[in-house]
């Protein structure tokens, strides 16, 4: 896995039936489940930390009126990240 | 005396996620008696209190708030230094505070704490809101699984304190888990879900008001209207709502000082009584009502729980300048007075945009400039219409506010991506339930605020107006024109040679001087120095035919002026800044950076400025 922040893939990009997705993909009202963390094990770990550990479902609940944070609710709490976060969370939707 | 007063108090770590609950149980414990300071080497606030536990004396502390025990960052590790003991003693004991409608997430925090081997209890906070969303846990089974006393609390209301006293009161003897949860992440969670499986027998459903709340107020159109009312609202408050309280004062002081001359007559003593102390304390006094207000309006909401989303809202735009949203309330009651909106930015959570945002503060142009834009502009620039009501003069204001803010997102920008590099910290933001806070404890915060700025801040701004009064009057001299006999007189005058390249004589480096104390101390003092009483018309005529005697051209001319207007917009010229600064830093290290900075920004800006203008006046 490259240590360097993720560039966002190309809108493109194939995705199989069933392949990881990034969180930040997924529209509002989807709900999924965490795959995997990518990327900087610092940054791995305080995601993980904050409850995003493999397994966990979340619910993306809205984005920001400007498009960017993004609401999430996992754990019985919502939380905001940025699309640069979000993206480094691999999800299956449920 | 008995034994529990000589033995040394117990000492209690408050440990949790923010939004925990955690500060109110200390405060519900404490009685709001706490002692404010700074952890060592970093901007974190520390909080400690005394209370009585059980007929033991305790000392509780109030650790920041955190997910987790890994730290990222400086701040972050101030909790694992407080826990390892080199910041006072360590703790005998640790209360993990969790919110009982988010135990989920929680427990991961706990599993942390657990593996350190301190004897550690939990505390439910909120379980009133818990029964009201449909959610049950059961506090024995809860404790037979994790192995260590539980309680429920509703630490606002006092429910369940009684008994919470009594268990804190005996650490020794609270029960250890039978075995310690798993190090890794994974394992964590999978610890965490069994320990919920068999405690908890409905999880809270969602907080109904929260749901339509957000539904209005994070509305991709509403959200933004309601955003941008709130933030009308924060600068009506400090720019216009302070304003008459802020008068009240002024008037007072001015009696006052009144008052002074006349009993102690008006040699030395009514001089240093009226000019010198009275008008020092007045300068610190004079902030009062904008940073009361400012700070009711801002507990107020940030207990509520929309300043978490208006962050979400505006983030977006922040995170381009590597800020984030909680900045903007910071900047933008900056464009009143810096003192304020320095302050205001206790709550952004990240420790590097907090010290951005403070050091690019003083850039808004703030509500002491205006004087002196509106002394220049009326002198010297003329009231020509441009379009409609709009006249040159106005757009020249215009002009002054936006290079000003200009400057302060390029700074920001060059900060973020040069000296305060971020060790890249992820971002995330918890957007709590909607809540009531109590009101005593708000009357608290806003009270600390204030308090905080009096004992910390107002004392150097007190001395900082004392010795200005001094370099203004001493030596002695009488009747007009003294002022320029007096150590500031005679510090512009040697300045000069510094000053002639942005087109300045000594008069203006008096006023400098002067100014910081507060900047539109240069209008009253270029008074002084004109003698005239009147500072509108009177002042404005005598700089207009201010000539200098070698020359025999006017002092002022327009690039001189365009010079000091760009000097103003820059420069930072106020010592009550830069004592908030010291307050909220730590130290003297960012104010002395801050402010050579902006000198640097100042001086330069103002030679460019007196160059072009010079250069287009031959032109013309």
């Amino acid at each position: 896995m490259p240590a360097e922040p993720l560039p966002l893939p190309p809108e493109e990009t194939p995705v199989a039936p069933g392949a990881p997705l990034r969180l930040s993909e997924l529209p509002p009202g989807a709900r999924a489940r965490i795959a995997e963390i990518e990327g900087d094990a610092c940054l791995a770990e305080r995601l993980l930390d904050l409850g995003f550990v493999p397994g966990t479902p979340v619910r993306v609940v809205r984005r920001a009126p400007l498009g960017d944070p993004t609401e999430y609710e996992l754990r019985g709490y919502r939380v905001c990240l940025r699309r640069s976060e979000g993206a480094r969370i691999r999800v299956r939707r449920a | 005396m008995t034994d529990a007063v000589l033995a040394p108090p117990l000492r209690l770590g408050l440990l949790g996620s923010p939004n925990s609950g955690k500060t109110t149980l200390f405060n519900a414990l404490t009685g709001l008696r706490a002692r404010v300071g700074n952890y060592p080497g970093v901007t974190v606030e520390r909080r400690e209190g005394e209370t009585w536990l059980d007929g033991r004396r305790a000392a509780l502390i109030d650790l920041p708030g955190t997910y987790s025990l890994t730290p990222l960052s400086p701040d972050e590790e101030v909790v694992g230094r407080v826990l390892r003991g080199e910041v006072g003693r360590a703790p005998d004991a640790l209360v993990v505070v969790a919110d009982a409608c988010s135990l989920d997430r929680s427990l991961l925090l706990l599993a942390q704490v657990l593996r350190r081997g301190v004897p550690t209890c939990l505390v439910l906070t909120m379980i009133d809101e818990l029964g009201a969303r449909g959610g049950r846990v059961d506090v024995e089974r809860l404790e037979r699984a994790l192995g260590i006393p539980v309680r429920g609390v509703v630490g606002h209301r006092g429910v369940g304190l009684r008994e919470l006293r009594a268990l804190l009161g005996h650490p020794e003897s609270w029960s250890r888990p039978h075995l310690v949860p798993p190090a890794s992440a994974r394992e964590r969670a999978g610890w965490a879900a069994s320990i919920l499986e068999s405690a908890v027998s409905a999880r809270a459903g969602a907080h109904r008001p929260t749901e339509l709340l957000d539904r209005v107020l994070l509305h991709p159109l509403a959200g933004l209207a309601v955003f941008a009312l709130v933030m009308v609202i924060f600068f009506q408050l400090v720019f216009a709502w302070a304003q008459p309280a802020m008068e009240w004062i002024d008037a007072g002081v001015g009696g006052a000082a009144r008052l002074a001359r006349r009993t102690l007559g008006t040699g030395l003593a009514g001089d240093f009584a009226a000019d010198g102390l009275i008008a020092g304390v007045g300068a610190v006094v004079v902030f009062l009502p904008q940073i009361g207000l400012l700070f009711g309006l801002l507990h107020l909401l940030e207990g509520v729980g929309y300043m978490a989303r208006a962050a979400f809202v505006i983030d977006r735009v922040m995170g381009r300048l590597g800020l984030e949203g909680r900045s903007f309330v910071a900047l933008l009651s900056s464009y009143a007075c810096a003192v304020p909106g320095i302050m205001a930015t206790r709550t952004i959570a990240s420790p590097r945009s907090r010290l951005v945002t403070i050091l690019v503060a003083p850039l808004m142009t703030c509500s002491a400039r205006l004087p002196v834009y509106t002394l220049l502009i009326g002198a010297f620039v003329p009231a020509l219409p441009v379009w409609g009501p709009l006249g040159l003069q106005g757009l020249v204001l215009l002009a002054l506010y936006l290079v000003g803010s200009l400057a302060a997102l390029l700074v920001a920008g060059v900060l973020r991506r040069g000296v305060l590099r971020s060790e890249s910290l992820p971002f995330y933001m918890e957007l709590p339930p909607y809540r009531v806070p109590p009101a005593r404890l708000w009357l608290a915060q806003v009270w600390g605020s204030l308090w905080a700025f009096l004992r910390r801040a107002g004392t150097i701004i007190l001395a900082t107006a004392v010795v200005l009064w001094v370099l203004l009057t001493f030596p002695r001299a009488e009747g007009p024109g003294a002022i320029g006999q007096s150590l500031a007189g005679r510090l512009g005058h040697a300045m000069e040679p510094l000053l002639a390249p942005l087109g300045f004589d000594w008069k203006i480096g008096v006023g400098l001087v002067a100014s910081l104390a507060a900047r539109e101390m240069i209008v009253s003092t270029l008074a002084q120095v004109y003698a005239v009483s009147d500072e509108g018309t009177d002042l404005r005529e005598a700089v207009r035919r201010d000539v200098d005697p070698r020359s025999g051209r006017p002092v002022f001319t327009p690039a001189t002026v365009a010079s000091l207007l760009a000097f103003f917009v820059f420069a930072l010229q106020c010592m009550s800044t830069l004592a908030v600064m010291r307050r909220e830093t730590n130290s003297w290290r960012w104010p002395a950076f801050a402010f050579a900075y902006l000198l640097g920004l100042a001086y330069g800006a103002s030679f460019v400025t007196y160059r072009v203008a010079l250069a287009l006046g031959s032109a013309v």
